[in-house]
């Protein structure tokens, strides 16, 4: 089925963020990752619904139904229980919604006083390169949208074309590695990490990596192996990279990774103390650990 | 009498309040046995059952509420009554501020004004190094902590950005102490974005200051000026406020039959009341209790003519919600277009009828609407118009949802944003949070963050480390923390979505 460039599958839009790049941010959560990584948070927004139905008859308030072959929902009648996420086989949600490019601009319209930029993220953003490259530069060329910086959250599975394509009309990218070990890397997330750390230098490269991010799980990613490898790949990009460490949890996670041990704050501030021995200086800890 | 002694008693022997207090309490039970102002059989009764208040401010109303003298006239001429020089340095200047504040009368004693600090201060420091100036700020305000500590007590800086309001601002967050409270007057125009994310930066670190919208206050008021005192009241300068009568909005809602009835009858019946209460209350204010004979008019640090009386109101968001119950409609306030829409209508009736409402001895004639903050024994109402406690949304959508009402509300109104501690590691944020505020119509932009121990509970600061410890009946240096924990038992202010939590909001002793 054939959408235009400028539409996307959305999970989810907030017009309040903090935490998705500087300032506050508008945030777009597109549907669909390439990556099946066990310890996501949240999971449901990785696969695209197939219309199956599986979950129409798990809803307790009639806010899905079937028409012509196609799931749709009623947000009037949900009341946010997950049931249809839960049930779901590949990890999808019925209740997304297709946005446009417009649809977008206008949000960034009447919210323009309260935004420092644009986030999209996902699921993996990138997936959707032709839309979220469409929106860009429709904020770029609005003069009164044009200062609101554009960013991309990715967790850096695209190639050299597509960064090609994207990187002109955005001012940071922000990118979650999941491990150095190739082997390893491909246990936590279904792919190999070429093409990520590959991202990470071209990013880099144009003066665009935001932040890199490095998901810290005990006993995985937290060895003496993998800082290591975080230092030396890092090293290149200066010292002031800046990087954040995230903290492996449970909420929201679901399947096998909840059997995994929880990432503390020691043993954060320990992986930290190694990057500033290393000469790294901008490095940001979890406000909270849950 | 046994009752009064032993009300009397429980005062004196009190394990938590100081003797200075305790003093305060009991000259308050001794004003309260004279007989009330006369009162019409209406108003008494609306009195008698708070559906108008008097805010317990006594029963002689023998001082303005709220006093904003000019302290600008005794730094220029000095004072004869005080036998102060002209000051001529910046030591002069601030010892010349620390014996004027004593001299400041308010309903709590203690003043709510301290004045424009950084126009005050500015002309006296030439030649007076960085160092040397933060260092006499931090001494000036370890002093106003600690000798007036009340957190209505209330120092503004800005709208320009220069040495003094930097110092204020960088020795505020060092300390992060109860009192003063602080406004930055912000006026896009003048202000720098360099000391507006400064300011925004020490609401990250402990919650204050408040950021005024000085363009819109400054049109509001005259070429005198204005000044925010005690939590977020704008009044004019060398003048203040007589007094605040206000309406329990949710009080009146239950007397109505229907929506229509509301603003048909019941409320302009109600906001009569609450003018008539006001009204008698002024007239022993000016003609009996001889307030105006003092140095203070005579040296020009205030004019008799320059009173204005904040019309207050609050529990916007349960009369609203009480009146869609009668019409059995669902939707709440805060949160439905239909609730928000009534709400509003009530804004801009109580607006109109008060600009149409003669009042004597009133600055213009007129009384200023005010969406009050609270008192610390009100249980079930929500200040002003502002959205119960726990459920407010984000803090854009909660900007939106509200920012309509400013404009009516000319003697101050301010919404308290929640803003979790995430934002420590994007202070950003907060900037743009208080440019969109503002933007939107905002006049006064105020924000906790989740995790600080400085905390606002209604519009004033509190520590919740000392809450804790009050609770645990230690007593407590700060007049504010009384009120703190009262308002904290009663009113589940704490319960304020992540929210960081002064003698003014308990202006009776609670046994
Ligand atoms: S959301 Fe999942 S369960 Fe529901 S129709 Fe789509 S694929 Fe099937
Ligand atoms: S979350 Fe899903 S299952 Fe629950 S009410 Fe909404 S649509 Fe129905």
């Amino acid at each position: 089925m054939g959408r235009p460039d400028t539409h996307a599958i959305a999970n989810k839009i907030l017009t309040y963020s903090i935490v998705d790049g500087p300032g506050n941010r508008l945030v777009i959560f597109l549907q669909g990752c390439n990556f099946n990584c066990a310890s996501c948070h949240n999971p449901y927004t990785i696969g695209t619904c197939d219309h199956c139905g599986d979950c129409v008859p798990a809803c307790h308030a009639n806010a899905l139904s079937i028409s012509g072959g196609k799931v749709i929902f009623d947000p009037a009648n949900c009341d946010q229980c997950d049931d249809c996420l839960t049930i779901c086989p590949i990890s999808a949600s019925p209740m997304v919604h297709e946005i446009s490019v417009d649809d977008i601009v206008n949000i960034a319209r009447t919210h323009r006083a309260f935004l420092s930029g644009i986030t999209v993220s996902g699921g993996e953003a990138t997936q959707q390169l032709k839309f979220i490259t469409a929106l860009f530069t429709a904020i770029k060329a609005a003069p009164d949208l044009r200062d609101l910086t554009c960013f991309v959250d990715t967790n850096g599975q695209l190639s050299a074309k597509g960064w090609d394509a994207l990187l002109p009309v955005t001012d940071g990218v922000m990118l979650d590695l999941k491990g150095f070990d190739p082997a390893l890397h491909t246990t936590l997330t279904g792919q190999n990490n070429t093409l990520v750390l590959h991202s990470a230098q071209i990013a880099a490269g144009a003066g665009k990596l935001h932040e890199f991010r490095f998901l810290a799980i005990p006993g995985k990613t937290d060895t003496a192996a993998e800082i290591s490898a975080l230092i030396n790949f890092l090293t290149p990009f200066g010292p002031d990279i800046r990087l954040r460490l995230n903290a492996f949890q449970h909420h929201g996670v679901r399947g096998v990774a909840r059997q995994w041990d929880k990432m503390e704050q020691a043993g954060i501030e320990r992986i930290k103390a190694a990057l500033l021995a290393a000469g790294f200086e901008n490095i940001t800890t979890p406000a909270l650990y849950l | 009498m046994s009752e009064i002694f032993q009300k009397l008693r429980a005062i004196t022997n009190d394990k938590t309040l100081s003797p200075k207090q305790k003093a305060h309490y009991l000259a308050l039970e001794a004003e309260n046995m004279l007989p009330y102002p006369d009162l019409d059989a209406d108003v008494a009764k609306a009195l008698e059952q708070r559906v108008i208040c008097d805010m317990y401010e006594g029963h002689a109303p023998y001082k303005p509420r709220y006093v904003l003298p000019d302290f600008s006239v005794v730094l220029k001429n000095g004072s004869e009554y005080l036998e102060l020089p002209v000051p001529e340095t910046l030591d002069e200047a601030i010892n010349t501020l620390m014996i004027a504040y004593h001299h400041t009368p308010s309903v709590t004693g203690i003043p709510v004004y301290i004045g424009q600090l950084d126009d005050l201060l500015l002309p006296f420091c030439d030649g007076v190094s960085d160092d040397d100036l933060h260092r006499k700020i931090k001494l000036f305000w370890r002093y106003l902590d600690r000798v007036l500590p009340d957190a209505f007590m209330h120092a503004n800086i800005g709208p320009t950005d220069n040495r003094v309001a930097r110092a204020i601002l960088r020795v505020d967050a060092e300390l992060k102490q109860i009192a003063p409270n602080l406004t930055f007057f912000y006026d896009p125009d003048i202000s720098s974005d360099a000391i507006l994310k400064m300011a925004t930066d020490n609401i990250v670190e402990c919650s204050k200051p408040h950021i005024a919208n000085h363009p819109i206050h400054r049109d509001t008021f005259d070429e005198r000026g204005y000044g925010i005192v005690s939590c977020y009241n704008a009044l004019p300068v060398a003048g203040g406020a007589s007094t605040m009568p206000r309406l329990n909005l949710l009080e009146v809602a239950k007397r109505a039959t229907s929506i229509a009835d509301f603003f048909d009858n019941t409320l302009p019946h109600y906001m009569e009341l609450n003018f008539r209460l006001g009204q008698a209350r002024l007239d022993y204010l000016f003609n009996h209790s001889n307030f105006f004979t003092s140095f203070l008019v005579d040296e020009g640090w205030i004019a008799r003519d320059r009173f204005t009386v904040m019309y207050g109101i609050f529990a916007m968001a349960e009369a609203v919600n009480t009146l869609q119950d009668i019409e059995g409609r669902e939707g709440r306030y805060g949160f439905d277009d239909a609730a928000n829409a009534l709400g509003l209508k009530m804004s801009e009736m109580m607006a109109g009828i008060v600009e149409n409402r003669p009042m004597e001895n009133v600055w213009r004639g007129r009384a200023m609407l005010h969406s009050q903050a609270g008192l610390s024994t009100d249980a079930v109402t929500t200040p002003g118009v502002r959205i119960p406690y726990g459920t407010e949304p984000d803090p854009v959508s909660h900007v939106l949802a509200l920012a309509p009402h400013h404009q009516f509300y000319t003697s101050g109104i301010s919404e308290i944003l929640t803003v979790d501690e995430t934002v420590k590691n994007n202070p950003e944020a907060m900037l743009q949070l208080c440019k969109g505020a503002l933007a939107h119509g905002f006049r006064e932009f105020t924000a906790n963050v989740a995790s600080n121990d400085l905390v606002r509970v209604t519009g004033y600061m509190i520590r919740l480390s000392d809450v804790e410890k009050f609770q645990a009946c230690e007593g407590s240096r700060t007049n504010t923390t009384a009120l703190g924990s009262e308002a904290a038992n009663m009113t589940g202010i704490l319960d304020r979505k992540p929210r960081v939590v002064g003698q003014e909001l308990s202006p009776k002793f609670a046994s």
